[in-house]
C-alpha cells in the first residue's frame, strides 16, 4: 500500500515563492494534510501549514489542491492516482504569510462589521422558547467551520482586491441570513445587507456552495433568500408605485 | 529585535470556552482584557467537543436538579473530586447555558420549544444540551460572537473595537513573569511573524487545555502540549490529581493516520451498542459492583430503557467512560477485536438511517470521508483514545484562583472538579462554569491590589533567550524527541499501568529532556513550526513527567488510572490527593501526598450509605452518621 507520491508544495515568504518539488511517502488511508506534516518531519522542518482537529471540524487546513480548495484534512490520498502529481498551494483569495499559510484577518473584519445577535429587550435567559423547525434554517449556517472556502472562491473578491471593502463575502452574508431568520433576532438586517454588505454583488454563481466542506447549500438557503427579502422590501412593484405617486421622502426605497 | 509590549488587566491564555468565557466576564467587569491564543480565533480545541453541555435543566425529565447531578459528578470521579467544584458546577450550569442561548446559541429543541437534553454515560437522566453532534462548535462560535458583540460595544463609545478586549491569535505564551511571588506578566512570540511579546498584566488566567499531545493515540489536536500545566508549574504554582488521564473508549482505529479521532458518546446515548467479533453486547460482563444496581443486567431491560427510564435500568454501555475504556482494552487483549484492532459500535441496526444522520451527521460525515464507512449501514470499529487529563493546576473552588497570587485557572487545565473519571458532558459545562468564575476572581483580585507588580527587565531577558535558543542551536530534529516521547507515553504510562513500566518511562523522559535542551529549528522566525514545536516540548516532558510521577506513586486503581499490579479501588487512597510541584527551570518535578478535604455535611448526607460504603473508610462513614443524625 505504501508508495512514493509526487508533491509539487507552494514556498515562500514576504510576497516572494515558487512552487517546490518533494517526493514524499505515502501509505494507506492518509489524506493530503498527513503527507504535509511528514515533510515537515523528514524534510522540510519549516515548513508552514494551519491545522488543529484533523476531523474536518475547525477549519484551519484550507489550501487548494490542485487549484481545488479543500480541507487539508478530509481530502484522501487514495482520491489520486499514484503517479499523479499533487500541488498544495495556499488561499489565492488572502495575502500569503508563509508557505501554505495565509492572512485571513480580511474575514475577522468582516465578521464584526455585521451587527450582533439583538434579542428583544424583555425575554431573559431562560425563557426563550422556539420550535426544531423554525432554529433549523438557521441551525445549517451554523453548521459552518469558518474554513473561509467559500470566500477563497468567491469571485467576486478572489481576483478583486477592489471589491473587498464592499463585499463581506458568502460567509458573513451567510451570517446575516442566519440572523435574519433567527426567530429572536429583531434588529433590521435586510437594508444593511445590500448596503454595508455588498449582497447584491453576488450573482449567485454557487461556487461557494461547491466548495463548502459541510455541505451547507450557501446560495440556494441564505443568500438567494436573503435577496429575495431585499427585493420584496425594495421592488415590490406596488411599493414602489406608491412612492412615486405620494412622493415619500422618508421612504429607504430608491 | 525589540519586544512588543502590551499593558492589560488581564491576560486570559487560551480563546476555548473557559478562555473566552473569562474574558468576556472580566471585560463585563470593566477591565482592559487580552485574549491570547495559540491558533486563529474560534478554532480552540472546544470545536471537537461534540456531545453536549451537561446542566440540569429538567426540561426533558423534570425529575432533574443540581443535587442529582452533583451525585453523577461525584459518582463518576469516583468521590475524589472537588466537591465544591461539583456543587457549583452543578448549580451554575444551567444559567450558563441559558445565557449562550441569548447570546445568539441555537440548542436543539423539545416538543415544547425548550432546549432539546439528551442522555449519556454516568448522566441519571437527559442532561445534554447539544446541537445534533457538533455542541463545541456551537460553544465556541456563540462566545467568539459575543467576544465580537462586547467590541461593537466598545466600538460605538470609544471608537475603537479593541478599546476593552483584544484578541492576540496565533501567538504563544512561553513564560510567566512574575514580581516576587505575583504574577507580573506573560511573556511570548507570535507565531505569524517570530516577533516577541511582552504582556505587562497583574493577573493571568490559564485556559490552555490539555496535554493529549504527550501521547501517539489521541483525540486531541497539536494544541494540546500542556503549556499551561507546564506555565503554572514554571510560576510555583501547584497541580493536582494528573495521574488521572481519561481514555475516551470510542476513537477510531482505522485508518491509522486518524487513529483516536474521537466518535461521540451520543452514538451510546442515542442507542448505538457495543460488540465483539463473536457479536457479543459485552459490557454486561463489565458492570462494577459500585455500579451493579444502576445498570441493565439484560440486553431487553437496556433496550426498554431508551423508550421508558422510569421503569428500567440504563444498558452498560452508558457506564462512565472509564469502566467503557478498559472493557474494551480488555476484549481487544483477550483476542476478542475487530480485524482492526477495535471492536465494533454498531448503530446502524439500532437507529433509521434518516434518524442517525440527522441526529449524528458530523459521525457519518467523519466515517464516510475518513474511512469510507457508511455508519447508516454497518458497524464502526472504535478503541480507546486518550481524550482528557482530569488532572490540573490546583485551584480554589469559588475564584479559581492558583497558589500564587494573580494566577488563576480555569476549564481543562485546572484540576479537581472531575476527580479521577470526567463524565461525559461534564467539560463544556465545566467551562461556562468555572471560566465565569475564574474571569470574575481575576477582576476582584486586581481591585485589591494597591499597586501594579512589575516584571523586572532581567526576567524578560531571560524568557527571550529561552524562546529564541532552539533557533540558534544546529541541533536535533524536535520532531523526533516529540514522536519518541509519544511512544513511550503511550506504551508505559497509558491506559493500564505497572510500577517497573512507569520506572521505565521516567528514565526515558529524563533522557529526552536532555535530548529536548539540544533540539534545533532551522529556518527563520517566520511561521516556523519546527521551532514552535521545540518550546513546546519543553512543556510536554515536564507535564509527562507529572503524570509518570504520580501514576507511580498512588498505588491504587481509580477512574483514569489503572494500576495493573494495585487492580482495587482503596478508601485509603480516596482521601489522599498527589500533588505535582518543580522548580522554576522545571527540574526537580516532586509529588507530594495531601488529605482530600471532607465533605460538607449537607452534600455527603445526599448520597445513601450503602454507595457510600464502597467508597469511604469507616472513620468517614462514622462522620457521614453524624452529619445525617445532625441533618435531621
Amino acid at each position: 500500500m505504501t508508495y512514493k507520491a509526487k508533491f509539487r508544495v507552494w514556498r515562500g515568504e514576504g510576497g516572494e515563492g515558487k512552487l517546490e518539488d518533494f517526493t514524499v511517502e505515502v501509505n494507506e488511508g492518509e489524506v493530503v494534510l498527513d503527507i504535509i506534516h511528514r515533510l515537515q518531519a523528514t524534510q522540510a522542518p519549516d515548513l508552514a501549514v494551519r491545522w488543529n482537529c484533523k476531523a474536518g471540524k475547525c477549519g484551519s487546513c484550507s489550501v487548494e489542491i490542485n487549484g481545488r480548495p479543500r480541507l487539508g484534512c478530509m481530502t484522501r490520498m487514495s482520491t489520486f492516482t499514484e503517479d499523479e502529481v499533487i500541488t498544495v498551494t495556499p488561499m489565492r483569495t488572502f495575502p500569503v504569510i508563509k508557505d501554505l499559510v495565509c492572512d485571513v484577518s480580511y474575514n475577522y473584519e468582516k465578521a464584526r462589521e455585521i451587527p450582533s445577535f439583538t434579542p428583544p429587550a424583555d425575554v431573559k435567559p431562560g425563557e426563550y422558547r422556539m420550535k426544531q423547525i423554525d432554529v433549523e434554517r438557521s441551525q445549517e449556517f451554523r453548521k459552518c467551520i469558518e474554513c473561509f472556502m467559500c470566500n477563497n472562491v468567491c469571485h467576486v473578491i478572489r481576483d478583486h482586491e477592489e471589491n473587498k471593502p464592499a463585499f463581506a463575502g458568502p460567509r458573513f452574508l451567510m451570517r446575516i441570513a442566519e440572523l435574519d431568520m433567527h426567530p429572536y433576532d429583531v434588529a433590521d438586517r435586510q437594508d444593511s445587507a445590500q448596503d454595508d454588505h455588498g449582497l447584491g454583488y453576488c450573482n449567485i454563481t454557487k461556487c461557494c456552495t461547491e466548495v463548502c466542506p459541510e455541505h451547507i447549500k450557501i446560495t440556494d438557503n441564505a443568500l438567494i433568500p436573503m435577496k429575495e427579502r431585499v427585493v420584496d422590501r425594495r421592488y415590490d412593484p406596488l411599493v414602489w408605485l406608491g412612492n412615486k405617486i405620494f412622493k415619500r421622502s422618508d421612504s429607504k426605497t430608491t | 529585535m525589540e519586544i512588543e509590549r502590551h499593558q492589560y488587566d488581564v491576560v486570559v491564555i487560551g480563546a476555548g470556552g473557559a478562555g473566552l468565557r473569562a474574558a468576556i466576564e472580566a471585560r463585563q467587569q470593566g477591565k482592559k482584557t487580552a485574549i491570547v491564543c495559540k491558533s486563529l480565533f474560534g478554532k480552540a480545541h472546544t470545536v471537537m467537543a461534540e456531545g453536549g453541555a451537561a446542566a440540569a435543566m429538567g426540561n426533558v425529565n423534570p425529575g432533574d436538579s443540581w443535587k442529582v447531578h452533583f451525585r453523577d459528578t461525584m459518582r463518576g470521579g469516583k468521590f475524589l473530586n472537588n466537591w465544591r467544584m461539583a456543587e457549583l458546577h452543578a448549580q451554575e450550569a444551567p444559567d450558563r447555558v441559558w445565557e449562550l442561548e441569548a447570546w445568539g446559541a441555537l440548542f436543539d429543541r423539545t416538543k415544547d420549544g425548550k432546549i432539546s437534553q439528551r442522555n449519556f454515560g454516568g448522566h441519571e437522566y437527559p442532561r445534554l444540551a447539544h446541537v445534533g453532534d457538533r455542541t463545541g462548535l456551537e460553544m465556541i462560535r456563540t462566545l467568539q460572537q459575543r467576544v465580537v458583540a462586547l467590541q461593537q460595544e466598545d466600538f460605538a463609545v470609544h471608537g475603537d473595537y479593541e478599546a476593552y478586549i483584544k484578541v492576540f491569535a496565533e501567538c504563544t505564551i512561553t513564560r510567566l513573569l512574575k514580581d516576587g511571588d505575583a504574577i507580573a506578566g506573560a511573556f511570548g512570540y507570535r507565531r505569524e511573524t517570530g516577533q516577541l511579546l511582552a504582556f505587562d498584566t497583574p493577573a493571568v488566567v490559564l485556559a490552555t487545555g490539555g496535554i493529549g499531545k504527550s501521547y501517539v493515540v489521541t483525540s486531541n489536536s497539536w494544541e494540546y502540549t500542556g503549556d499551561g500545566h507546564a506555565l503554572a508549574l514554571l510560576a510555583g504554582a501547584k497541580l493536582i490529581n494528573m495521574e488521572f488521564i481519561q481514555f475516551h473508549p470510542t476513537g477510531m482505529v482505522w485508518p491509522p493516520s486518524v487513529r483516536g479521532i474521537l466518535v461521540t458518546e451520543s452514538v451510546r446515548g442515542d442507542g448505538g451498542v457495543l460488540r465483539n467479533a463473536e457479536g457479543k453486547r459485552f459490557m454486561f460482563d463489565y458492570i462494577p459492583e459500585v455500579f451493579k444496581h444502576q445498570y441493565a443486567t439484560t440486553e431487553e431491560e437496556g433496550d426498554r430503557w431508551y423508550t421508558d427510564q422510569a421503569n428500567n435500568r440504563r444498558p452498560p454501555e452508558l457506564l462512565p467512560r472509564d469502566e467503557v475504556a478498559r472493557a474494551i482494552n480488555s476484549e481487544v487483549k483477550a483476542g476478542r477485536g475487530s480485524p482492526q484492532g477495535g471492536v465494533f459500535l454498531d448503530v446502524s441496526t439500532r437507529l433509521p438511517a434518516e434518524e442517525i444522520r440527522r441526529r449524528l451527521p458530523s459521525m457519518h460525515h467523519q466515517f464516510k470521508e475518513l474511512a469510507d464507512v457508511d455508519i447508516t449501514a454497518e458497524p464502526m470499529q472504535v478503541g480507546p483514545t486518550c481524550h482528557y487529563i482530569m488532572g490540573g493546576v490546583e485551584v480554589e473552588a469559588d475564584t479559581g484562583a492558583a497558589s500564587v497570587p494573580g494566577l488563576f485557572a480555569a476549564g481543562e487545565v485546572s484540576g479537581g472538579m472531575h476527580g479521577s473519571n470526567r463524565l461525559g458532558g461534564n467539560s463544556l459545562s465545566d467551562l461556562l462554569v468555572f471560566g465565569r468564575r475564574a474571569g470574575a476572581g481575576a477582576a476582584g483580585y486586581i481591585d485589591s491590589l494597591d499597586r501594579r507588580p512589575t516584571a523586572s527587565a532581567e526576567s524578560v531577558a531571560e524568557a527571550k533567550a529561552e524562546a529564541l535558543a532552539p533557533l540558534q542551536r544546529a541541533g536535533e530534529n524536535p520532531y523526533e524527541v516529540h514522536h519518541e516521547l509519544q511512544r513511550t507515553m503511550n506504551e508505559l504510562v497509558g491506559i493500564i499501568r505497572k510500577a517497573d513500566e512507569i520506572t521505565e518511562a521516567l528514565e526515558a523522559v529524563q533522557k529526552l529532556k536532555e535530548r529536548a535542551a539540544g533540539v534545533g529549528a532551522a529556518g527563520s522566525r517566520i511561521y516556523n513550526p519546527g521551532w514552535h514545536l521545540s518550546l513546546d516540548l519543553r512543556n510536554m516532558l515536564l507535564v509527562s513527567e507529572c503524570v509518570a510521577r504520580a501514576a507511580l506513586t498512588r498505588q491504587e486503581s481509580r477512574g483514569g488510572h489503572t494500576r495493573d499490579d494495585y487492580p482495587a479501588m482503596s478508601p485509603a487512597w480516596r482521601r489522599k490527593l498527589l500533588v505535582c510541584g518543580a522548580s522554576p527551570d522545571g527540574s526537580a518535578v516532586t509529588v507530594e501526598e495531601k488529605a482530600q478535604p471532607s465533605m460538607r455535611g449537607d452534600l455527603i448526607s445526599l448520597f445513601e450509605r450503602t454507595e457510600l460504603s464502597k467508597y469511604l473508610t469507616e472513620e468517614e462513614l462514622t462522620e457521614y452518621d453524624k452529619a445525617v443524625e445532625e441533618s435531621r
